[in-house]
């Protein structure tokens, strides 16, 4: 039932790959953390790859969403990549879809990082 | 009416998450056992599970006195939930609409929104103290299986 993250390090881009549930309780915790803890090791251009996340609840939405202002807020570029039709559906319905760079190829989403 | 009719099943649980995936995986059983298709049953045990996170998170507030209840009942003509809570209640018409501009960014309060949207009827009820919220999808005449 829970999610699983996984860290690595493209070009200088940190992609999270993370499966399962992203639900209320551990699932979202895990996500705030993993996001803090890039951020603090000023690691700010975030690229979240869903491909495996099966199921998103409205409290992971709202993960997903903190997640995406407290990169930006810190002058940092949080983006989405492979989204589950299911994951999709629901940032349509919620009107996010359009709030956030969704990509659904991962070289062009590395390459759509602004290069220091 | 069809063969599918089933007595009501009333479940009284505690206040945590645990309560809320039983709840979840009770209405994923009933939709499947109801013969809807799979994007219906995520969309019903979806709701299911937003209205349990409602009434343990923002009822009863993970309190170990409060207890929710959660009852599940095909009539033949529609899946019928009620989660019911014994926090303050939930005035439905004071919550902010999680579509407006200045509220896409938020962090929370899209539960209840996603709840309307999957389901055909949601009613809320104060029960003093508390809220019961009972959720309502139609079944289709031909129901496509799986």
């Amino acid at each position: 039932m829970s999610m699983k993250i996984s860290t690595r390090q493209v070009d200088g881009i940190t992609i999270l790959d993370l499966g399962g549930r992203i639900t209320l309780g551990e699932g979202s915790v895990q996500l705030r953390d993993s996001v803090r803890d890039l951020l603090a090791k000023g690691q700010k251009k975030i690229l979240l790859n869903l491909g495996d996340v099966n199921y998103i609840d409205s409290s992971g939405i709202g993960e997903l969403v903190s997640a995406y202002t407290t990169v930006r807020n810190q002058g940092g570029e949080l983006k989405l990549l492979n989204l589950t039709r299911k994951v999709h559906d629901l940032l349509q319905i919620t009107k996010l879809y359009t709030v956030f760079d969704v990509k659904d190829d991962e070289a062009s989403a590395i390459a759509s990082y602004a290069h220091a | 009416m069809t063969g599918q009719q089933a007595s009501r099943v009333t479940y009284t649980l505690d206040s945590s998450l645990d309560s809320v995936n039983k709840v979840e995986q009770t209405a994923e059983q009933l939709a499947r056992k109801a013969g809807v298709d799979e994007d219906e049953i995520f969309r019903i045990s979806m709701a299911v599970r937003e209205a349990a996170v409602n009434a343990v998170l923002h009822g009863n507030a993970y309190d170990p006195e409060k207890r929710m209840t959660a009852s599940f009942e095909n009539t033949g003509a529609s899946l019928v939930i009620r989660i019911t809570d014994e926090g303050k209640g939930l005035d439905p018409a004071t919550l902010p609409d999680p579509l407006a501009p200045e509220n896409l960014l938020r962090g929370s309060g899209r539960g209840i929104f996603l709840i309307r949207s999957f389901m055909d009827e949601v009613h809320f009820k104060q029960l003093h103290p508390g809220t019961e919220l009972t959720l309502i999808k139609h079944l289709g005449t031909a129901p496509t299986g799986a």
